[in-house]
């Protein structure tokens, strides 16, 4: 008992004090996962809303495959990326592997048909509603993705913080294709596993809390963001 | 600017899961005035001017417009819905939008929405959200918004029909004056009393199919057929 309450303070003077491991660590998860997050929308936003609003056969198997894809285990991405990315791998010319680069790819992997899957929910929803006024303005197809993307941006945005979410808080993808390289690849969820194993509870528990706290403040971003969105649709 | 008029319905047809909506309609609208589309629920009336506007493909027959290509005659085209589609955006951006799309930007299209605004008396509204405004309010931005882009047509389905009198009053001024500025007014509603005020000619329907055509007065007076005497006589057909 008295070891968990001297990891504890010890965790709590890492976080005051401003810790440079744990402030490097925390960085680059941030960094990793904001990466990903951005490429996921980038990808995932346009792709999710052409679904939307686009009729073509196959468009229901699809729909159902990136629902699907919503759930992928975390390790499996990890594995695949390690495939590709390895030496012998298609891919192993890169030499990405145990780079934050390839952290960042196998985030994106992960969250990437998350984000479409939400979106295309979300823009088809409000396709619904403007179908009519926007055929009747005769908006052409590219500007009416994009006037959806810019009238849906409250629950888009609250598409995103999801997908950030699942990947800040993902350990499985990251430790295959990181490695969890001290001051490379090292990132809170990987830091956490390796240190509990070792017995250094002191930076686990520093870890656990920054990352708690990440989430209650991605959680809240994502509950004001679909409340104001709501009060917006509200006529 | 030549003009799309007039607008031909060629043996209209449409079908949905096997039962038939319009059968064989065949109308033509020529420029200026009010044609009012009447008739009970189920006759057609709003599936006519989603097809004359294009919003929905008939089963058979055509829409002609008098000459241009099918783009440029639907770009000189406006119209308005029951409950009207608006943006989540304000007021003002709303009409932006739409003057946008028919290539009014920057100055021209500020001035042009601001006129827009002021003619259907919303600028004080201009840079509220337009989700949060009134039904009434709402609907007259919907027709501002139409307005703004000068259609030769204006197609309107049933704009007053979820509205309150005095918010029915001032949509029908608005129609008024965009009419009056010489734009095609053609327009469903089931309110007799609303086409015996603003109509300048009504067109009956009954059953999917267009059973009488006549000028409004000579129309409520003295109706040709069985169905619009019944009709017009506030007898419900079925």
């Amino acid at each position: 008992m008295q070891n968990l309450v001297d990891a504890f303070a010890t965790a709590i003077q890492l976080l005051l004090t401003l810790d440079s491991d744990l402030v490097e660590i925390v960085m680059l998860s941030l960094q990793v996962s904001l990466s990903a997050v951005v490429l996921a929308g980038l990808v995932g936003l346009p792709l999710g809303a052409s679904l939307a609003v686009s009729r073509f056969p196959g468009r229901r198997t699809l729909i159902a495959v990136l629902n699907a894809m919503m759930g992928l285990p975390p390790v499996v991405v990890g594995l695949c990326v390690y495939l590709v990315l390895s030496r012998s791998g298609p891919m192993g010319f890169l030499g990405w592997l145990f780079t934050p680069q390839a952290m960042v790819t196998a985030q994106f992997l992960l969250i990437a048909p998350l984000v479409a899957a939400l979106s295309r929910q979300a823009i088809e929803d409000l396709w619904e509603e403007y179908r009519d006024l926007l055929r009747s303005l005769d908006v052409g197809r590219w500007a009416t993705v994009k006037t959806l993307l810019w009238d849906g941006r409250h629950r888009l945005l609250t598409t995103l913080l999801a997908g950030y979410g699942r990947a800040i808080a993902e350990v499985g993808a990251v430790i295959i294709v990181g490695g969890n390289i001290a001051h490379v690849t090292r990132v809170m969820t990987t830091a956490i596993a390796l240190e509990t194993s070792k017995g250094d509870l002191a930076l686990a528990l520093g870890l656990g809390i920054v990352l708690v706290l990440i989430s209650l403040i991605i959680n809240g971003a994502a509950a004001a963001s679909s409340h104001f969105s709501e009060r917006a649709q509200t006529s | 600017m030549t003009s799309i008029l007039p607008l031909a319905l060629e043996d209209i047809r449409f079908e949905a899961d096997g039962r038939v909506l319009l059968k064989t309609l065949n109308a033509r609208f020529d420029s200026g005035g009010r044609s009012f589309i009447i008739g009970p629920n189920g006759a057609g009336k709003s599936l006519t001017l989603r097809i004359a506007h294009g919003l929905l493909e008939p089963t058979a027959g055509r829409v002609v417009w008098n000459g241009g290509d099918a783009r440029s005659c639907a770009r000189r085209q406006a119209m308005v819905f029951e409950r009207p589609v608006l943006l989540r955006r304000s007021a003002r951006a709303n009409v932006e939008y739409a003057l946008n799309q028919r290539g009014f930007t920057g100055d021209e299209g500020r001035r042009k929405a601001e006129a827009a605004l002021e003619r259907t008396g919303l600028m004080d509204l201009a840079e509220r959200n337009a989700r949060v405004l009134s039904s009434g309010e709402q609907q007259r931005l919907a027709l501002a918004r139409a307005w703004a882009v000068e259609p030769q047509v204006l197609f309107l389905d049933e704009p007053t029909a979820a509205l309150d009198p005095s918010a029915t009053r001032a949509v029908e001024q608005i129609i008024q004056a965009i009419a009056e500025a010489g734009t095609k007014i053609i327009m469903t509603t089931h309110d007799m009393a609303q086409a015996q005020r603003l109509a300048d000619e009504i067109l009956f329907f009954n059953q999917g199919a267009l059973v009488e055509r006549a000028p409004t007065q000579q129309f409520f007076e003295a109706p040709a057929s069985d169905e619009a005497r019944a009709f017009v006589k506030g007898e419900l057909l079925w």
